[in-house]
């Protein structure tokens, strides 16, 4: 299989680490999501699998074979730009098939691997169209057909669904990640949307100023998040600042809150985050004071923000269990057993 | 950021090195040793360093006709500017369809030949045809007359030249303009001729400099229109190297007038293109 | 937006740019050997003579060898020079690219005076491969510019997709950059071609006496001789341009070519 190795890669501009020191060893046919705000390096980590940047130092590995210095062009990687870099002189079974065609594979064989790539994104039948008779969501079809077209080693795509609306967007990513399977290519797919790395990642890789903050299965990631910045990237997290007196108590506002065998401590005894996801935040009897400053009905839940000591904390219910508090009220609150993570701070 | 080879490869860059070396750079070389060589009466010219052609230059009558040239081309880059402000501005303005007519009405009138233009304003203020035959049709003067060869006939055909490249030059930074700002401002309550005061115009300070340096380059170049349309009197530089290289057989002369023009083309277009350059800085 | 004042002088100004131009044409069609306007016995006649009078088919025949030659020179000096200035940068790629659109920038005189003492140099003074060589140079700034328009106008990405598909350089430049730039190095001969027919000191001063082009007939009839075929010239030369700039217009974008960067596509 086609595994993938990182050897402490770095990549400068001037100055600023784009990429730094990253080391990463990933499991072929898997399908990964790198993840993380704008700027954090990701896109720059993927032109560097691609070969369009070069390393300042480290190393890259697919299969067992040192990448580094062999040119893009004979990397057999398949790519999907941000921009999808469709070619507006060539239709779209032109398209798909350039790989094949640069390969000198004979016509016939490229019209039929053209034919056989679009029917495998839905688009059967499309081969003669050009580009520009295209919609949106059919051109991303023909960029993913086309990065697929040498069976590739690697399959690279850089925010490749950020041109689409919402709706779309979904059902592309359903619809990717069938194709994944499907082919058992491994897959490395660059985005900042969390939501849609939960859909469709194996791995979820989270970077952040050039490094690599955490990397796990989807709910792994979600629900033990390795520091604050996983924890607030990765969904929401209210961030608490709080004490952890000794492994088993913690000390928020004053108040001693004893942890559960299920919760998670990552920190030393002293100063330390409490994070807690809002669908763990319960409204108790007694338990942190907290004012209601607004309630949001989004249909499917219910989502109260509250303040406690001039920290902003978000509450999720189902409409069964909406709580029955008005703004302004002041209610106590208790975070759910093995939905507390504890934090380095 | 750059991969890790450039997108063409160097020795393309081989073929136009070469010809615009021999084609152009050393014919310019070899136009500034003629400046210096010694003329020849009857043959061409011989080499040699004689300053002649340089003192010669230095006389009242060549002083006067250098005069005369920058006023001619000032006067023409004023005038051909100020009327393509507010042409270009409109035209930027219009939808595309309309804006590439338009643009295909200017082409066609800049790549008219000096000579098809000269022989056309000729046409058009002689006796015979086009306006002084109308006015005399309408009454308005006694008979029939010829507006040419005169300043106005020179400046006319100047003019007509000129107004279409400037506003090709003014073209891409007025399109460029974010017609927001403009719009702005009349939502504050500016009128469209005071908008274009305050706004566009401040806006448009340095692309305006650099279109009339261009122009007046431009216009310095003609070599045709005072000699169709002017009288002797008019007779830029242009015409006078055109008349020793040509009629006088003074090709050091010729030379030397010609290095002296490119002297001063070559810093005003220098002073364009740096002015040009700052716009780019800040955009 | 534009108000009506506004468009009411473009209106004007075109209708003062056409003026001469319908003169011209009023002159052309005149029956008799005279220029007069309104014409008198309005004709074909003159159009006729143009392709029949020996003294002006010659003419005819040099201005239109010489512009086909010499813009495909310019093309052909232009289109590496425009991918070595993009692909490249650098001093060197900066250094050529001045030169390239040094020629258009200068009064004309002073380069037709240096092509004049070139060619008397090499001895191929009045010779019509010196009018198209000296032509093909003069001319190089247009392919030059709108090639170079058309680079700058190649999504990088697409250059790198093709990379990642395993293209080597060469293939890319061939089946991606070439085919993207076609349309603009067909303009730039067309726009080379029309100036090549309309130029006249270069080619006066390189060969005016042995090699008559059209304009030096024209200037030449100016002084010793009018003919409404003169007219006839020019209405064909103005018509030709309309048609070269128009058909540009409607398969390109003709805003965008000379500098416009927000025209939207309506």
């Amino acid at each position: 299989m086609n595994d993938l190795s990182l050897r402490g890669v770095t990549k400068r501009f001037g100055a600023t680490a784009a990429v730094d020191d990253v080391t990463l060893d990933i499991p072929g046919g898997k399908f990964i999501c790198l993840l993380g705000p704008s700027g954090c390096g990701k896109t720059t980590l993927l032109r560097l699998l691609a070969g369009l940047e070069e390393p300042t130092s480290g190393q890259i590995l697919v299969g067992g074979r040192d990448q580094t210095h062999v040119p893009t062009h004979r990397r057999d990687f398949g790519m999907v730009f941000q921009s999808l870099a469709l070619f507006p002189h060539l239709s779209v079974g032109e398209n798909v098939a350039y790989p094949l065609a640069i390969r000198g594979t004979p016509r016939a064989q490229r019209r039929a691997r053209a034919e056989e790539l679009l029917s495998l994104v839905q688009l059967s039948g499309m081969a003669d169209r050009r580009i520009h008779q295209l919609s949106g969501g059919q051109r991303q079809r023909v960029a993913i057909a086309r990065g697929l077209a040498i069976d590739p080693k690697l399959f690279l795509l850089d925010e490749p669904l950020s041109a689409l609306d919402a709706n779309l967007r979904e059902h592309m990513q359903i619809e990717l990640r069938q194709i994944q399977t499907r082919l058992g290519v491994t897959t490395l797919v660059v985005t900042h949307d969390q939501k849609e790395a939960l859909t469709m990642a194996d791995i979820v890789i989270v970077m952040d100023r050039g490094r690599v903050q955490q990397m796990g299965a989807p709910m792994e990631v979600y629900r033990d998040p390795a520091n604050a910045f996983v924890a607030g990237f990765i969904g929401t997290s209210n961030l608490l600042p709080c004490r952890l007196l000794d492994p088993a108590t913690l000390e928020v506002s004053g108040q001693r809150l004893p942890l559960a065998g299920q919760d998670r401590v990552k920190a030393a005894p002293g100063p330390a985050i409490l994070s807690v996801r809002p669908e763990d935040v319960r409204l108790g009897p007694e338990g942190l004071p907290a004012r209601v400053t607004f309630i949001r009905d989004l249909g499917e839940s219910v989502q109260l923000v509250l303040d406690h000591a001039g920290q902003e904390v978000t509450a999720l219910f189902s409409p069964r269990e909406r709580p029955e508090v008005g703004i302004g009220e002041t209610v106590a609150l208790t975070f759910a057993p093995g939905g507390r993570v504890v934090l380095a701070p | 950021m750059k991969g890790r080879e450039a997108t063409t490869p160097g020795w393309l860059g081989i073929l136009p090195g070469t010809a615009l070396v021999v084609l152009f750079l050393i014919p310019f070389g070899i136009m500034l040793a003629v400046s210096v060589a010694q003329r020849e009466t009857g043959g061409f010219y011989q080499w040699g360093f004689d300053l002649s052609g340089y003192q010669r230059f230095l006389s009242a009558f060549f002083g006067g006709v250098l005069l005369t040239s920058v006023g001619i081309a000032a006067g023409t880059a004023a005038i051909a500017v100020a009327l393509a402000l507010p042409f270009t501005v409109i035209l930027a303005g219009l939808s595309r369809r309309t804006q590439t007519a338009i643009l295909v009405v200017l082409l066609s009138v800049l790549s008219l030949s000096e000579v098809i233009v000269g022989f056309s304003v000729s046409t058009l203020l002689s006796q015979t045809a086009g306006v002084g035959n109308i006015l005399a049709w309408l009454g308005l003067t006694a008979e029939a007359r010829a507006y040419t060869p005169s300043l106005f006939a020179l400046m006319t055909g100047l003019t007509y030249l000129s107004f279409p490249y400037a506003v090709l030059v003014l073209y891409p930074p007025v399109a460029r303009l974010d017609p927001e700002l403009a719009q702005a401002a009349r939502t504050m309550g500016a009128s469209p001729l005071r908008t274009f005061f305050s706004v566009t115009m401040p806006l448009l300070r340095a692309p305006l400099l650099g279109a009339l340096i261009l122009v007046f380059v431009f216009a310095l170049g003609s070599y045709l229109l005072p000699q169709v349309l002017g009288r002797p009197e008019h007779w830029t530089l242009s015409v006078h190297i055109t008349d020793q290289a040509i009629y006088q057989s003074n090709l050091p002369f010729a030379a030397a007038m010609a290095a002296f023009l490119l002297l001063v083309a070559l810093a005003m277009v220098g002073v364009a293109l740096l002015l040009a350059r700052e716009k780019g800085d800040r955009a | 937006m534009t108000s009506r004042l506004g468009r009411a002088y473009v209106a004007l100004v075109l209708i003062l740019l056409a003026l001469p131009i319908l003169v011209v044409t009023g002159v052309s069609l005149n029956g008799g050997q005279a220029l007069r306007f309104p014409p008198q016995d309005p004709s074909f006649r003159w159009y006729g003579e143009l392709f029949r009078a020996a003294d002006w088919l010659g003419p005819l025949k040099n201005s239109l060898v010489i512009a086909a030659v010499a813009s495909l020179i310019s093309v052909a000096v232009a289109l590496p020079l425009a991918l070595h200035a993009w692909g490249r940068g650098g001093w060197l790629s900066r250094v050529l690219y001045t030169l390239g659109v040094a020629p258009f920038m200068l009064p004309p005189v002073i380069t037709a005076l240096g092509f004049l003492v070139f060619w008397v140099a090499l001895g191929m003074y009045g010779q019509m491969a010196a009018t198209i060589l000296s032509h093909g140079i003069f001319l190089v700034t247009l392919p030059l510019v709108t090639i170079s328009l058309g680079l700058r106008a190649i999504d990088p990405a697409l250059l790198e997709a093709a990379r990642t598909m395993g293209a080597t350089r060469g293939q890319v430049l061939r089946t991606v950059v070439l085919p993207l730039v076609l349309p603009y190095v067909v303009s730039g001969y067309a726009f080379a071609f029309v100036l090549s027919l309309n130029e006249y000191i270069i080619a006066y001063m390189v060969a005016g006496f042995t090699v008559e082009t059209l304009p030096i007939k024209i200037f030449n009839s100016l002084r010793y001789g009018y003919t409404p075929i003169m007219g006839v010239v020019s209405v064909l030369f103005v018509l030709l341009a309309v048609l070269v700039y128009g058909t540009i217009g409607v398969f390109g974008n003709l805003p965008r070519l000379m500098g416009a960067d927000r025209v939207e596509d309506r």
